[in-house]
């Protein structure tokens, strides 16, 4: 008996119990959410189920890992990411209409997924390496980190990952000081420079964005998935029309609901209520990891459990803001409730990382 | 250098934990704006999205009521429905229709004649919801369908009820047609508020009785609040109101006897009229040629609509209500009537023809070399003296004329039951005023009365007026309102509402200048211009021969059909009723450019008189009689 629970001390011994308690509740919801959402697709639920464990596992695996080893990680990991990012350009395959997929033989793996982890990885430990003599410079090497495979992602093109990755990336060289001013005059620079970002979108990206400012533009095009979002949105009223009960989701009319769009199945199903209750727990979680990432004992991993946390929230911020409408839409997931393996890998291997940092800080004071 | 360092070390760690504050601030914000959007979407406007979400969720179908029947005085069916399998397709939810029609016509046959009937419907037909690729689907092709369905978003099988004519041509004129509603017939609908009874209906009545009547046959729509998905596909009924069936017109039509009358005509052109002088109730109603109105019902096809109306026989033309002939010298027994009535004539007053009437320079001709002779009121009528009617019509004068002869009818619309009766033109001092602009044209020669006198010159009359007058001097001068339909049957509770006769008007008449009227033109049957049409005939009856001219001849020309083109031939025209003493039946016949009346139209009249009063059936084109010397 003292054996087993021994075992299972061991076991959970890494295991943040608020972060886990968190992200198993919007687990929970997510799954629920789902049985809905692809009713007449069970094997969704099963599939999610399944990529939950694999996730879960994931994560226990980067808890048991010091912040040391997960720094030694970085280099490699981005050096790898970058490369397959480039190979992809170059033999990558084209599925609807981007070149995001790389076929390794065996399978198709997605290099731009790597990067929202490779890429805080990476930029938390070289502001960590230059952590004494932090100049100017330091954060345009960053900056250079960053954008080249942004840009590559970009061009892919995946405006959702490139955003989920410049999110990341900014918000460790946010986080590693950048000085106000400068940050004010890249802000300014960047509206100066709309109009060139403008130029060289895809029309179906300025699509996305014309239809955001002007939904009823396009109703029966671009504009009818998130007139439909919005309509699940708004119908689902202060209760909800009740689980299994939304009238949007099951007649099929929003579009993606089991991924992108799944928020507009929870809204429409569980209202107002429902959505304060998610919103509370994202926040708690976020709430958690920014906690962590005050009291981590070193600069890399203070800069990872911030960035990794963020990251998080933005994924949460761009999906919500899109399906309610007030942000254009782009490919991001609803963590840790969207139907798909991938996102789940990833955000688990952050919640993995934020338990590392947590529980090796009293190893590393020094 | 420790302390500076542990210092140093603080302060970062304040500056990192300064900027995770500032950030936790920053998705503080992120988060009130997410939540105030979702309340201002699920409490400001959740009445509004509520309501969408709804309109998406129901769709309200209608269901289109039956059509009410059109059948004749005994039952016999005269435009029916039958079901049948469509296939549609709803040309807003297809994104590119072209493609989807070619893959369509992978698995069920479709013709190039459906697509471009697909296409002109697709212009006739803007905004309908769904229209028809194929009709008359067989059992295989809607199976094999079905089975493909899920491949075909916006296209889908529909039982649909179809309108038939199954007796085809015969009296196509009258019964009309149904088609596809088109932009005209929006206006209309929505002018008369009917939009929503609309809802669902593809077909409107076009022509004839199917127009006239469209208000009693349409019937109420029916309605089914659906559940659909986005494809716009049923799922489950949330309610149903059923429609009601349109009512059934039963009418005063007599189809066998409209069967007759239209074999009579053979080959010929023309139209007759048969009414019952005691109702207004019409009996036969012809035009010949007729169309096959099978044709129209879900959109004629170029080809066939170009042989319709380029056809010189006009098929498309209803001569009985809006084709106007000259009536020849079956006017005579009017302006008879009118000389006894304004005391312009007496019976036994004669004339004398010497085979014209010489009016000024003109010399006026009668139709018989050498003239009548002496000739009387009686004469007059069964041998069709000519010059006795120049005398007369220039005694009475144009608008004695138009005020008496007017009161039959002439000239003016009968208010019949159906649409686009022609008004004809009875002519007048007043009348020739308001036709003509010019000064000179304006006026009225006393000249142009004389030609009117026989039924000539500006007279222009539709058969239906012919034979609505012939109807009110059998009646002794009681005019009935023609009409179509006896009555409207509601076919769920079974209630007929009658079309009850309306008396248009009592012509005050003497009743024995009626009666001496009646009596020459019984004689014109048995001893005068019609008695070889009507010999042996086992009833009594009253008739008047007309020949109408086409073209004008000049002053001494003689007519010579035999050195006439065919069309330019005089219409040959007979009016009857009978039998002589309790009228039954009065009718007009026109035959285009035929001839003599006496011997292409009356026999006509003759068969259609005996099978109406003795069941008398011959099925063959009336056989032309040889005309007498003094026929006209």
């Amino acid at each position: 008996m003292t054996m087993i629970r021994t075992l299972w001390l061991r076991f959970t011994d890494k295991i943040d119990t608020p972060l886990f308690a968190l992200a198993f509740a919007l687990l929970l919801l997510g799954i629920i959410t789902l049985a809905s959402a692809a009713h007449e697709t069970p094997a969704r639920v099963t599939g999610q189920a399944a990529n939950i464990l694999v996730a879960l596992g994931m994560m226990w695996a980067v808890a048991q890992f010091q912040p040391q080893t997960l720094m030694r990680f970085a280099l490699p990991a981005y050096a790898l990411g970058l490369a397959l990012l480039i190979a992809v350009a170059l033999f990558g395959e084209v599925v609807n209409g981007a070149r995001r997929w790389l076929n390794i033989g065996v399978t198709r793996i997605q290099p731009s997924e790597i990067m929202k982890i490779a890429m805080p990885l990476m930029l938390a430990w070289y502001f960590h390496k230059h952590e004494a003599t932090l100049r100017l410079r330091d954060y345009l090497v960053a900056s250079l980190l960053l954008a080249v495979p942004v840009l590559l992602i970009a061009r892919q093109p995946d405006l959702g990952t490139a955003l989920l990755v410049t999110a990341a990336g900014f918000y460790v060289i946010f986080l590693a000081g950048l000085a106000w001013k400068v940050l004010i005059g890249l802000a300014l620079a960047g509206c100066a420079s709309l109009p060139f970002l403008w130029s060289l979108m895809h029309d179906y990206q300025r699509r996305r964005i014309l239809t955001l400012l002007d939904p009823t533009s396009d109703p029966l095009g671009a504009g009818y998935h998130i007139i439909q979002s919005i309509i699940a949105v708004g119908s689902g009223g202060l209760v909800g029309k009740g689980w299994l009960k939304g009238t949007q989701a099951h007649l099929e009319f929003i579009p993606e609901r089991s991924t992108d769009f799944i928020f507009a199945v929870y809204s429409e199903e569980f209202g107002l209520i429902g959505n304060c209750l998610l919103l509370l727990l994202y926040l708690l979680l976020i709430a958690r990891g920014l906690t962590i990432a005050a009291n981590a004992p070193t600069f890399f991993a203070r800069l990872l459990a911030g960035a990794v946390t963020l990251t998080f929230f933005t994924y949460v911020f761009v999906n919500m803001g899109m399906v309610s409408g007030i942000l254009p839409v782009v490919g991001v997931p609803l963590p840790l409730v969207s139907f798909g393996g991938t996102a789940l890998v990833t955000l688990f291997l952050g919640i993995g990382i934020l338990m590392s940092i947590h529980r090796h800080r009293k190893l590393v004071q020094t | 250098m420790r302390l500076a360092e542990f210092k140093d070390h603080q302060r970062e760690l304040y500056y990192f934990q300064l900027r995770i504050g500032i950030a936790g601030v920053f998705v503080l914000a992120a988060f009130s704006l997410l939540l105030l959007r979702l309340v201002y979407l699920q409490v400001v406007q959740y009445d509004y999205y509520h309501t969408k979400a709804e309109d998406n969720r129901i769709s309200i179908v209608p269901i289109m009521p039956n059509r009410g029947l059109i059948l004749d005085r005994s039952g016999t069916v005269l435009a029916r429905n039958y079901s049948a399998y469509t296939l549609e397709i709803s040309p807003g939810k297809v994104a590119d229709l072209e493609n989807t029609i070619d893959e369509l016509a992978a698995i069920v046959e479709i013709r190039a004649s459906d697509r471009t009937r697909f296409k002109r419907l697709m212009i006739e037909a803007k905004g309908a919801d769904s229209l028809p690729i194929r009709t008359r689907l067989t059992d295989e092709e809607v199976a094999k369908f079905a089975v493909n369905r899920y491949r075909f978003a916006g296209v889908d099988i529909q039982a649909r009820l179809f309108r038939q004519y199954p007796l085809n041509e015969m009296a196509s004129h009258l019964v009309g047609y149904i088609g596809r509603i088109n932009d005209r017939d929006v206006e209309r609908i929505e002018e008369a508020d009917l939009s929503a009874n609309y809802k669902g209906t593809d077909h409107i009545g076009k022509t004839g009785l199917e127009q006239s009547y469209e208000s009693e046959l349409h019937g109420i729509t029916g309605y089914e609040q659906v559940e659909v998905d986005s494809g716009g596909r049923g799922v489950r009924t949330l309610s149903r109101t059923s429609p009601t069936s349109g009512n059934n017109l039963v009418l005063t039509l007599d189809i066998k006897l409209q069967e007759v009358a239209e074999e009579a005509f053979g080959e010929n052109r023309g139209a007759l009229v048969a009414i019952e002088p005691s109702t207004g109730g019409i009996l036969a109603f012809v035009s010949m040629p007729g169309f096959d109105p099978n044709l129209f019902v879900e959109g004629i096809d170029p080809a066939s609509w170009d042989l319709l109306n380029t056809s010189l026989d006009r098929p498309m033309v209803n001569r009985a209500l809006a084709g106007t002939y000259p009536p020849g010298s079956t006017f005579k027994p009017y302006m008879a009537l009118a000389a006894l009535e304004l005391g312009k004539r007496t019976p036994q007053q004669t004339i004398h023809d010497p085979g014209f009437f010489q009016f000024g320079n003109h010399r006026f001709r009668d139709d018989k070399v050498g003239g009548h002779g002496t000739v009387d009121m009686y004469k007059s009528i069964v041998a069709s003296c000519d010059t006795y009617y120049y005398m007369l019509g220039n005694d009475l004068g144009i608008d004695n004329i138009a005020r008496f002869i007017g009161q039959f009818g002439f000239g003016a619309k009968t208010g019949i039951d159906v649409e686009g009766e022609a008004t004809g033109v009875l002519p007048s001092q007043e009348w020739k005023r308001k036709r003509f602009r010019k000064p000179e044209q304006q006026k009225w020669y006393a000249g142009e009365t004389i030609s009117v006198g026989i039924g000539q010159g500006y007279n222009a009359y539709t058969p239906l007026q012919m034979a609505q007058a012939m109807a009110t001097l059998a009646n002794n001068g009681v005019m009935f309102r023609p009409h179509l339909v006896n009555y409207i049957e509601n076919i769920r509770s079974g209630e007929r509402t009658p079309v009850k006769p309306k008396v248009e008007r009592a012509i005050a008449l003497k009743a024995e200048n009626v009666e001496f009227i009646k009596r020459a033109l019984g004689g014109v049957n048995t001893e005068g211009t019609g008695a070889r049409a009507f010999a042996k005939a086992e009833y009594t009856s009253a008739g008047k021969t007309g020949t109408a001219q086409v073209v004008a001849m000049k002053q001494n020309e003689k007519y010579d059909e035999k050195h006439v083109t065919e069309r330019h031939r005089d219409h040959a025209l007979f009016i009857a009723f009978a039998p002589l003493d309790s009228p039954k039946i009065a009718l007009a016949v026109v035959v285009e450019n035929a001839g003599f009346g006496a011997r292409a139209a009356a026999p006509i009249a003759r068969q259609v008189l005996d099978y109406y009063l003795l069941g008398k059936r011959i099925d063959k084109p009336a056989p032309e009689v040889p005309a007498d010397d003094d026929d006209d």
